[in-house]
């Protein structure tokens, strides 16, 4: 069975106080079934990736909430796996139609998180995390921090290796209308930037963001008008919630696993990967994606990403065309979604200034926690 | 010059004002060692090095008496000719119990007095200067006295921590034009819903809401009431010898005089900030206070509080020929500035009372 993605709609992401959730989930659908051509009444079931919306905002149920606020009496779901919320909800999508369920869905991932308190954030994130090392209080950027410093100490990279990754995915994101920050930042300026958990820096970081993204999945499609996007494959695994109970810290085997799954579904390797969104929620996690993905052999990414293997209109692959979570911004139920809206736009060939030339075959890679649950798809334009 | 013709008071000013900082300090470095923290980077984004703390045996009612015996003292009045007294604090010692009136008292202010205590964030002060400007303008009294003063509060580790300050500030306001140091030409106001920082009653330390405090709240009620009151008065940036901005950090007074077109070397002689922090209701006064110990006869002072809440109150003042000797009646801002002793950390928090 074929599935194509129809439609895909983005709000701008960023500090969106004068929106509600209620609001940007209209939008980001709004522009989908628009740019679906389909009407709410061909809507067989919601899919809703977020993560915080009752532990930030005392408001559970999303599936019901944005089914009435859409219109919709269909079924409808909250899909929660922390910042694989999203990816996680195209795959339950996905299953749906494959099931012989439904036919067209939409999935819609959302995230409110800059009208709370930034402590409020950093504690409901750690939600996702292990239930002793949260207790220990490191959040977040620590536990990223570790992975970072395992990596330089095993592979020698430096914090100005590091930097490459925010210097590019900004520069993406200075082609991006949609993009949190769209302006560019120097490797001096990363490094310039305060400590937040040593070695990462300020800018090595993604930031809290506000946004929504939509698609719309369907196993009954014409292939006439726009070049037709088909997900190809969609593989979800799962690792330790806690690093501590890993064994390897320079790779996430969540990742690694997935892929492997993802490749053998769509029947290619990763070197046949065009363009790429990957989950950069710090520097480093750009690091160890390119490389559990197989875009680059261990201990090399920095140095690839660095010489601009990975950047528009020099690399062959391009890695984060958007921006990434990086400066694309990064609300944690959206982001899943929005990748997938971006590799969309780029195998149509309708990415404008960041258009990735030929890109025929593309990979959504979106993670949950500091690894414990990754979920890879694969996108094709034939 | 743009006319003052059309200005809304004629006959409202200052007599005098007084400062009070209080001696201790604490370095931005030191609390960020505490925490953990680079001492650099926090004075590099926030753009203050030291702020002042409050005594162990100091609050926002001491404060106001020192700063209200020096505007008293400037003003050449008797405390008994002031007929209204308002108190613009975030801090004020009671809940229930007016700080007016123990500083009317404190003064030797005369019995026969209206007395309020304000509370808008750091503009309640300000909202007292335009209330007393009404009476004043209205003929019901013919003095009143305004101290914005406080001793802010930030709960230990939050970035507040790094500016809240104590100080004070105080004006008595006249009527009678011959005894100006400075005039009150027009001032105007924006207010509206916008909860970027609050303290709910009976908790003891404020909440904000991080960057919300900046783009939606100060930016956006400093450059609505200034621009209203720059069309209103028909007054351009560059008419202005000196301009006086709210100072939360060292940068967004930089920055919001920078969009309403106001240049540096008109903000930097008041930009007291970094070397006191914010002492809330205090902070855009004492900034004032500061002008008005430089400022020659004639000059134009544009000034705008801010309030979270919020509000912002915009101002016009002229100096006059009296202000030079006035002001050498009572200490300056900077003998208070420069008598200084640096705390630790222990000792801040002796002196705040968290331990």
């Amino acid at each position: 069975m074929k599935i194509a993605v129809l439609g895909v709609g983005t709000t701008k992401f960023g500090e969106l106080w004068e929106f509600s959730p209620r609001a940007l989930v209209k939008e980001a659908v709004s522009q989908a079934l628009a740019d679906a051509k389909l009407d709410l009444a061909e809507i067989e079931a919601l899919y809703v990736g977020n993560m915080l919306s009752g532990i930030l905002g005392g408001q559970e149920n999303l599936g019901a909430l944005f089914a009435e606020e859409l219109g919709l009496r269909c079924p409808a779901f909250k899909i929660e796996g922390a910042c694989a919320s999203g990816g996680l909800a195209v795959h339950s999508a996905i299953l749906g139609i494959l099931a012989g369920i439904y036919k067209t869905v939409l999935v819609v991932g959302i995230e409110k998180m800059t009208d709370h308190k930034p402590e409020q954030v950093s504690a409901a994130l750690m939600g996702a995390g292990y239930e002793e090392e949260r207790m220990a209080g490191i959040t977040f950027p620590g536990l990223y921090a570790i992975l970072a410093r395992v990596y330089m100490e095993k592979y020698g990279i430096t914090q100005k290796d590091l930097a490459a990754v925010s210097v590019k995915n900004h520069y993406h994101a200075t082609l991006n209308p949609k993009a949190q920050f769209q302006f560019a930042v120097s490797a001096e300026q990363v490094l310039a930037s305060p400590i937040i958990a040593d070695p990462l820096r300020l800018l090595d970081c993604s930031p809290v963001s506000d946004g929504a993204a939509a698609i719309v999945l369907s196993s009954k499609f014409k292939t006439k008008g726009k070049t037709p996007v088909y997900i190809t494959a969609s593989a979800v695994a799962t690792d330790s919630l806690s690093l501590g109970g890993r064994k390897d810290l320079t790779s996430l085997l969540a990742t690694v696993r997935a892929a492997k799954k993802a490749y053998q579904i769509a029947g290619i390797s990763p070197k046949n990967i065009d363009v790429a969104e990957v989950h950069d929620c710090f520097s480093i996690a750009e690091i160890l994606a390119c490389e559990d993905l197989g875009f680059f052999s261990r201990g090399k990414a920095a140095k690839e990403i660095a010489a601009g293997k990975t950047t528009l209109n020099k690399g062959k692959l391009v890695v984060n065309p958007s921006g990434g979570l990086k400066a694309c911004g990064h609300p944690v139920g959206a982001t899943g979604v929005k990748q997938i809206g971006e590799i969309v736009i780029q195998l149509r060939g309708e990415a404008g200034a960041r258009q990735v030339k030929g890109a025929k075959v593309g990979l959504a890679h979106n993670v949950g926690g500091s690894g414990s649950v990754a979920v890879v798809h694969i996108l094709k334009n034939e | 010059m743009g006319s003052q013709e059309g200005t809304m008071f004629k006959d409202v000013g200052i007599l005098g004002f007084g400062v009070y900082l209080p001696r201790s300090r604490i370095k931005i470095s030191e609390i960020a060692s505490v925490w953990g923290k680079s001492g650099e980077d926090i004075e590099r984004s926030l753009g203050v090095i030291e702020k002042t703390v409050a005594g162990i045996d100091e609050d926002a009612v001491t404060m106001g008496v020192e700063a209200g015996i020096n505007a008293l003292r400037m003003a050449k009045i008797s405390p008994e000719q002031i007929e209204a007294i308002y108190v613009g604090s975030e801090s004020h010692p009671y809940a229930v119990n007016p700080s007016a009136t123990t500083i009317g008292e404190a003064l030797g202010v005369d019995h026969n007095y209206f007395a309020a205590d304000l509370e808008f964030a750091c503009k309640a002060a300000t909202a007292g200067i335009q209330n007393l400007a009404g009476l004043l303008k209205a003929g019901l009294i013919n003095y009143g006295l305004v101290i914005g003063s406080d001793t802010a509060q930030a709960k230990p580790h939050d970035v507040l921590e790094y500016t809240a300050a104590a100080g004070a500030a105080a004006f008595v306001l006249g009527r009678n034009k011959k005894d100006f140091v400075a005039q009150i030409l027009d001032f105007d106001s924006y207010s509206s819903d916008t909860p970027d920082f609050w303290r709910r009653d009976g908790i003891p330390y404020p909440s904000h809401q991080g960057r919300f405090s900046g783009e939606p709240a100060y930016f956006t009620h400093i450059q609505k009431a200034a621009q209203r009151l720059l069309t209103k008065t028909k007054m351009k940036p560059k008419d202005f010898a000196y301009c006086v901005f709210h100072m939360p950090n060292g940068k967004f007074p930089g920055e919001v005089a920078k969009r309403l077109g106001f240049e540096k070397k008109q903000l930097e002689p008041g930009l007291v900030v970094g070397q006191i922090g914010n002492p809330y209701s205090a902070s855009s006064l004492l900034g004032l206070c500061r002008v008005l110990e430089i400022a020659k006869p004639d000059e134009l002072i544009f000034f705008t509080s801010y309030g979270s809440g919020a509000g912002a109150d915009s101002f016009v003042f002229k100096t006059s020929k009296l202000l030079g000797k006035a002001r050498k009646r009572v200490p300056s801002f900077s003998s208070y500035f420069e008598n200084k002793i640096y705390i630790s950390y222990p000792t801040y928090l002796k002196f705040t009372r968290r331990i």
